[in-house]
């Protein structure tokens, strides 16, 4: 990392340098970087429609298919919890709403949301388009498993939504899938629902295994010369890290959805204890639910940080950029990111703590938990500590990313309720849960997600999008979805369990109703403006304004492709070279705002950058 | 407008809101007091960061919005800063963890006096089991649930015989005095949650949970199932009522014992079988 620049911290590069060096060339040493070690190779170039826009081996097409199917699941996942607010808000305006519908739509939302829509979007879609650009690769070391991860995708989502028209309809287990319920009648869907929703699942995890593989290789083997690790945008670290965690945690969903379906369609019992169910004993026994627990949240865990450290670094890259300076604290902020990653493994059975498991484990999974606070305060310290004394562009990507931090440092501090195990008692399975994890793995990734769409739309289609319809967009979705979340905590504090159909007429409840109503207006309101954002992009595609090269004045590679939109292989016949961070924003003796990555030392002459 | 004024009415709205809601705690009615306390001294550090942190962003937010020309500033790390906001935020977060474990501590620990309550959960519904004179709690076996032995008692086990049977949803606690909480359920999983009380636990197929707490407010609650069990899940209600002394032995005295269901049964058996000779 060192070894390209002098040994004192501040470097001014002089004209006169004294050219020395194998590979150094024609250039002056403080523009050397190491030769690369293995010949550029050509890719496999597509030629009919077939092989560039189906089944396609570019990583940004890939993405790109990613990002769409992901966001039409979403879609999905957005109007049936329109249904749910619907029955909530308003209970019996739905002739069609019985409590079996509600519990599949409840469950069908969840698990829509959070792997189909979040990890799907943030790793397949942001990871596929970015690591290789970012990292000035030509594209994923593996481009036809990236290729076939994405089909393996595909099915996986055909298999889950095929469940809603089976006999019996989806599963209405919860999302978390809890046996003995999810395979027993009394269920909704626990027939053929839970063994498509099982099928899905481990397809999903197959395909998913292809990309990350992808990603994770491309990181460590495919950066192009100069690109240290510690030169890489946090949006790839956050990437990476994520990918590294869904590789670890991936297997446990897969092995606990296998031995489920075991217990459905052979009968044996892993999570079967001895049953009594209509007065009949049922031919199970010896197996235990709370294992399940202990491995879906093995993986469930983890998959929170999966979806928030794409956020992470996503979001402080953004910040950087439209702050028009450095993010605070990169090293620190490097080493939060793989902390928190490595912290992730070791506070699953926070889900757990009213489970039944030993209550001993209550002391250890608590004190875990509210270590990984520390490091999590640190990235907001240093997002703030970015935005001061900075020059701050206030459009439209900037607004979502102040969005994201109101929402996630709410949500954050929820977490640090629900983690502390004698606080979960009163609040665990209540609204207060709900409200928590919507604000911090929902909402709060989803600022970062809009802001990102806004921010690299003119990348991929050379066009930007109306900032002031993303104006519109952004305070229906921010102000709406902070008033849907907010107030909703204290329906928890109330004492108003999560997954009830209706309320009845417990007294103390009755004063939800109100808030109940206003909750569910929020939530239509919220989810139309979405359409504001896909008009946008529709809109925009055709009409919007010519971006141009790098509108951003960025520094990252992504912006520096020889062709906008970058085409396949990205850097035409030279692959490019870096020479320090993305992060050199208003540099003391510079002449422009920015240094992008590629531009040598030579070039900046007079500019006092801090050596990375 | 500017978007920080809108971003300053979220933070002031959003601590107004937590003033002035009426949407709060139900009266505690139990020891577990300590919870809520916990919760609040949390709601004063934790609120204070959120506050803060989001203070902090809206006066950036204002006072470094774009100007042509103007350069911000070029610092990339600052060690002495990092060094102190990562010890004050340790010792914040250590200041939360400390009494939340004190309170864990508490719950995980049944006094000896606890009159122990057997809860036992199916789909969809409760049922309730008090120990006898002996003070003990006969175990039991899913596998031996039938009409005549509804929860199951091993009838070898000499404690189970005066076992009080209450086959309804309704059941009486005595106030000022522990309660611990045995959960069992024969299906699926189940959680019997009273808010007033605070707090909870699953019961789970093929073990037995448990949880105290100490009833001190005379009165009626409603239990609710908040562990997700099924279609019924919504609808798997229960009631308890907290007596003081008197009228609590009064009512459990009026209870049957699986002694006296054993010979009511007995004798139903017997009159059956001598109608059948006649």
């Amino acid at each position: 990392m060192a070894e390209d620049f002098n040994d004192n911290r501040t470097i001014q590069a002089q004209s006169s340098e004294t050219i020395s060096g194998a590979g150094a060339g024609v250039t002056p040493d403080t523009d050397y970087v190491r030769p690369a070690e293995v010949v550029d190779q050509d890719l496999y170039h597509g030629h009919s429609f077939i092989t560039k826009w189906v089944f396609c081996q570019d990583a940004k097409v890939i993405g790109v298919q990613y990002f769409i199917l992901a966001t039409f699941t979403g879609i999905i996942g957005l109007i049936l919890s329109w249904l749910m607010r619907l029955q909530l808000g308003f209970p019996g305006v739905a002739s069609f709403m019985t409590a079996e519908h509600y519990y599949q739509f409840v469950t069908m939302h969840g698990m829509i949301m959070v792997v189909y829509f979040l990890t799907a979007l943030f790793l397949g879609g942001f990871g596929n388009y970015l690591i290789p650009l970012m990292t000035g690769a030509r594209d994923m070391v593996f481009p036809y498993v990236n290729m076939v991860s994405f089909w393996m995708f595909f099915i996986a989502v055909g298999v889950l939504l095929a469940s809603f028209f089976v006999p019996g309809g989806p599963t209405g287990s919860g999302w978390t899938l809890y046996p003995p319920q999810a395979i027993l009648e009394g269920t909704p869907g626990s027939g053929l629902g839970i063994i498509l929703m099982l099928v899905s699942l481990v397809l999903f995890v197959i395909g998913f295994t292809m990309g990350g593989l992808n990603y994770l290789i491309t990181v460590l083997q495919g950066r192009t010369r100069g690109m240290t690790l510690m030169r890489m945008p946090l949006t790839v670290w956050g990437i990476f890290t994520a990918t590294v965690l869904a590789m670890l945690a991936f297997p446990a969903l897969f092995v606990s959805a296998i031995m489920m379906t075991l217990d459905k369609l052979l009968g044996t019992s892993f999570f079967m204890p001895t049953i009594l169910k209509a007065g009949e004993i049922l031919e199970y026994g010896g197996g235990s639910p709370i294992l399940f627990q202990h491995l879906f949240w093995f993986f469930g865990h983890p998959e929170v940080y999966i979806v928030a450290l794409p956020a992470f670094g996503i979001v402080s890259d953004l910040i950087s950029i439209h702050s028009r300076k450095n993010i605070f604290g990169y090293r620190m902020m490097v080493w939060a990111i793989v902390g928190i990653g490595a912290l992730s493994f070791f506070v699953w059975a926070h889900h757990m703590y009213v489970s039944g498991m030993t209550p001993w484990f209550g002391f250890f999974f608590a004190t875990t938990t509210l270590i990984i606070a520390v490091p999590t305060a640190l990235k907001v310290y240093n997002w703030v500590l970015t935005l001061w004394r900075g020059n701050i562009r206030l459009n439209v990507v900037m607004l979502f990313c102040l969005g994201f931090i109101v929402t996630f440092v709410n949500g954050g501090i929820t977490g640090i309720f629900l983690g502390n195990v004698s606080i979960d008692v009163p609040l665990s399975d209540t609204y207060f849960v709900v409200a928590h994890f919507h604000m911090v793995m929902g909402i709060a990734p989803l600022m970062v997600i809009m802001g990102a769409v806004y921010h690299w739309f003119p990348l991929v289609t050379g066009r930007l999008l109306s900032e002031k319809l993303g104006k519109w967009h952004f305070w229906f979705t921010f102000l709406g979805a902070y008033s849907i979340y907010f107030p909703m905590h204290y329906l928890g504090f109330v004492g108003v369990p999560r997954r009830y159909f209706e309320m009845y007429d417990s007294p103390y409840m009755a004063s939800a109703t109100g808030l109940n109503e206003f909750i569910s207006t929020a939530a239509f309101i919220v989810g139309a403006s979405q359409f504001i954002l896909i008009y946008n992009i529709i809109k925009s595609l055709k009409t919007g304004k010519p971006a141009g090269k790098n509108p951003w004045k960025a520094n990252s590679l992504e912006w520096l492709t020889p062709e906008v939109p970058p085409a396949h292989g990205n850097w035409g016949d030279k692959l490019p070279v870096v020479h320090r961070w993305p992060y050199d924003f208003n540099v003391p003796g510079a002449k422009e705002d920015y240094i992008t990555q590629t531009t040598p030392p030579s070039e900046v002459l007079g500019a006092e950058v801090e050596k990375t | 407008m500017h978007a920080g004024i809108i971003f300053l009415a979220v933070i002031v709205g959003s601590v107004l809101f937590h003033i002035f809601t009426p949407w709060y705690w139900t009266d505690v009615a139990s020891n577990w007091g300590s919870m809520d306390d916990t919760i609040t001294l949390t709601f004063w550090i934790g609120g204070g960061v959120f506050v803060a942190v989001c203070l902090f962003m809206v006066y950036c937010v204002f006072k470094f919005s774009y100007k042509e020309g103007r350069k911000a500033e070029y610092k990339p790390e600052d060690k002495k800063l990092e060094t102190i906001l990562i010890i004050a935020t340790t010792l914040g977060v250590a200041a939360l963890l400390a009494p939340g474990l004190i309170v864990w501590n508490q719950f995980i620990n049944v006094p000896k006096n606890a009159i122990h309550v057997d809860v036992m959960a199916w789909q969809w519904g409760w049922q309730y089991r008090l120990p006898g004179e002996d003070g003990k709690l006969g175990s039991t076996k899913v596998a031996n649930i039938n009409d005549s032995n509804p929860f199951g008692i091993i009838l070898e086990d000499p404690n189970g015989k005066d076992d009080v049977l209450i086959q309804s949803d309704v059941l009486h606690i005595k106030n000022n005095r522990p309660v611990k909480i045995l959960l069992r359920s024969v299906d699926v999983l189940h959680n019997w949650y009273v808010p007033q009380f605070r707090a909870k636990m699953d019961a789970v197929p093929g073990v037995v949970t448990y949880y105290w707490f100490e009833p001190n407010k005379i009165g009626e609650y409603e239990v609710l199932c908040a562990e997700y069990c099924g279609l019924g899940h919504y609808g798997m209600r229960g009631r308890v009522f907290v007596k003081d002394e008197q009228d609590y032995e009064k009512w459990l005295q009026e209870q049957e014992t699986f002694s006296d269901l054993v010979a009511k049964q007995e004798e139903i058996e017997f009159s059956k079988t001598k109608l059948a000779k006649k």
